[in-house]
């Protein structure tokens, strides 16, 4: 079986973001990057099916050179080769030109089974794999925590809102958006690391793939969030904060 | 093309609470642009509560392929109410469902979904869309391109359900026949369940001190544990802490988790991501103690303290066990 997981990367977790001078996106020149956190989801759902079922898994990311770091990092953790899609300004494409970018990269691999994460980290938008799977012709599942391959099909487990699931079976090749956290994620091995070193990543470009850059939507401006409510900042040192803190809890809120 | 279209929610004749929302923000949306505006039930012709507000139409899109949730059968549904409507601005709830299925419904008009928006302005008669980028740090002005119709979904708590405008009289249901394939349905869905026997009820705790990941690791637990017990209240926890098995899933609170408004939410590490802030925005106070001053967790909290929580809980829980002595 055949699977390629859709990884992008992302500015790391804990980044202070700065807006850049057009104000249109962040400045990246000073952060660091790391995998989308669903994407690694995705790669260890993908690297435990193959290791059940057989077959190859291929990274695939679009991205500048530098998200090559990215794919190294897969690679070093057990996918079997990658598909780097090396362009500079993707930050201003939106969803459905990336899918277009994926989809087409995706389509020469004649994949069994896609898989991205659920949602990035930056953009939010939550839609790249379900696009990809609508681009594809194929048949998608969203927010799922379980994969288990059956003969032509996946039976899948979804979860829905308020604590629900639900099963759900597709027949192959279909896309599946990996949720967070459903497994426990496996570090990349010394020996994995060396290895990486061999193993194929094959450059893309949107022109080769023929594949136009271009967006439907734009973002016109990014800014900090207005504040919804007035928040009292309780500074002083974390005695003199805490202390303040249960004098408001003890006679404003009364919950002391 | 003209209007706005806003698609409903609703399981078994239960709304969804979101669908609501939404009508608000396609009322006003529609005020503002001086259009008409109206909605569309699926799966169902009874439009019970919703014929009870302020719409120019209300659709209803029924098959008894639709009577159960699938990608395939919502979308082609919905591709033809569309094409037959012409609506010029679709707004959906952004629930899990929607996700599901609404960007392919845009993919189908070479479109792309605007999700999980939070307000809207119109700017030299043009519809500028607000979301958040990176969990709600910053936020963006989306504008739509291409050609209508342009497609948005309304984020969780972004507009009030109780802003939607009620009708003078009844509005009447206009079925919209469309044309499906159960050949084309190619999922199969099994009936929805439940997990965990919810043992533990945080809906009814007056005091909640829910722990994230600043909490670093599994053997510092016990720091808020301390808190919860000399405060008297119930330990919860965002998603990863549970995902982790740090703390029992049924201590999760958020969107897959549970919702709860308890008198006092203490967030610790926390970053306020909005599938964690829809499960506590409806606490009466909220307190942060957060590293980060500009972690949007902040933008809800009654009371701040930006520092570290490994220095602040332990000062915190010796000066309430000083105030209760
Ligand atoms: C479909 C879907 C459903 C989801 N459902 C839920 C849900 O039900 N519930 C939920 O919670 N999430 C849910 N999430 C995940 C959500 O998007 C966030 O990823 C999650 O809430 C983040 O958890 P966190 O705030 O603990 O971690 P992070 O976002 O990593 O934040 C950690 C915070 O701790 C602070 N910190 C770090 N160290 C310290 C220190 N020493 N002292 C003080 N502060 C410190 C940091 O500044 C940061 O703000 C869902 C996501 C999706 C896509
Ligand atoms: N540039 C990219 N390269 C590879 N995969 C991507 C890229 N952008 C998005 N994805 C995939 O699509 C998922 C959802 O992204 P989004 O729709 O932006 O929330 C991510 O988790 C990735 O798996």
């Amino acid at each position: 079986m055949k699977i390629i997981v859709a990884i992008k990367q992302v500015p790391a977790r804990d980044s202070q973001l700065r807006i850049d001078s057009k104000g249109k996106w962040i400045q990246t020149s000073d952060l660091a990057f790391e995998i989308n956190e669903p994407d690694a989801y995705a790669l260890e759902a993908a690297l435990q099916l193959k290791e059940k079922n057989g077959g190859e898994v291929v990274a695939l990311c679009a991205g500048p050179a530098s998200a090559g770091q990215t794919i190294r990092e897969a690679l070093a953790k057990g996918a079997d080769r990658a598909l780097h899609i090396e362009e500079d300004n993707l930050d201003t494409l939106d969803t459905l030109g990336i899918a277009r970018l994926l989809a087409k990269a995706a389509t020469a691999e004649s994949p069994d089974l896609v898989l991205t994460g659920l949602q990035s980290e930056d953009l939010g938008y939550g839609q790249t794999g379900v696009v990809v799977a609508e681009l594809l012709g194929m048949p998608h599942a969203t927010i799922v925590m379980e994969v288990e391959r059956k003969d032509s099909s996946v039976r899948v487990k979804r979860e829905l809102e308020n604590g629900w699931f639900q099963y759900v079976e597709l027949p192959l090749p279909a896309v599946l958006t990996i949720q967070s956290g459903i497994s426990k994620l496996r570090y990349a091995t010394l020996m994995g690391i060396k290895k990486a070193k061999t193993k194929e990543v094959k450059r893309l470009t949107a022109a080769g793939l023929g594949v136009p850059l271009q967006a439907t939507i734009a973002i016109d401006r990014v800014y900090p969030p207005e504040k919804s409510k007035q928040t009292q900042i309780l500074d002083g040192s974390p005695k003199e904060a805490a202390a303040k803190l249960v004098e408001k809890l003890k006679f404003e809120v009364r919950a002391i | 093309m003209s209007g706005v279209l806003a698609i409903t929610e609703q399981r078994d004749g239960v709304w969804h609470r979101m669908s609501w929302e939404t009508i608000a923000a396609a009322q006003q949306l529609a005020a503002d642009l001086k259009l008409p505006v109206s909605a569309a039930i699926v799966g169902t012709s009874d439009a019970g509560d919703l014929a009870h507000k302020k719409l120019d139409r209300i659709y209803a899109v029924d098959d008894p392929l639709l009577k159960s949730y699938t990608a395939d059968g919502y979308t082609d549904a919905l591709e033809q109410l569309i094409r037959r409507t012409n609506p010029r601005y679709v707004l959906f709830p952004h629930t899990y469902q929607v996700r599901d299925f609404a960007p392919k419904l845009a993919t189908r008009f070479n479109q792309v979904l605007v999700s999980d928006v939070v307000g809207f302005r119109i700017v030299n008669g043009s519809v500028v869309m607000v979301r958040q980028l990176f969990q709600g740090k910053l936020n963006a002005d989306v504008s739509f391109g291409g050609e209508a119709p342009f497609f948005a979904s309304i984020q969780a708590g972004a507009f009030r359900a109780d802003n939607a405008v009620p009708a003078e009289s009844p509005v009447a249901v206009e079925p919209v026949p469309v044309h499906l394939d159960a050949a084309k349905i190619r999922s199969r869905s099994e009936a929805p369940f439940r997990e965990s026997q919810r043992a533990v009820d945080l809906a009814s705790a007056g005091i909640i001190v829910s722990v994230g990941r600043g909490i670093r690791e599994k053997e510092n637990i016990p720091i808020v544990e301390e808190l919860a017990k000399v405060l008297g209240a119930e330990l919860a926890a965002s998603r990863p802490i549970c995902d982790n098995g740090w703390l029992p899933m049924e201590r999760q609170v958020g969107s897959s988790g549970q919702t709860v408004s308890p008198k006092v939410y203490i967030a610790v590490g926390i970053s306020g991501a909005i599938q964690h802030l829809v499960g506590m925005k409806g606490a009466k106070t909220i307190v942060a103690i957060n590293k980060d001053s500009n972690a949007p967790i902040f933008e809800v909290a009654d009371y701040g303290i930006v520092g570290d929580l490994f220095e602040v809980i332990p000062a915190l829980v010796e000066e309430v066990k000083k105030a209760k002595a």
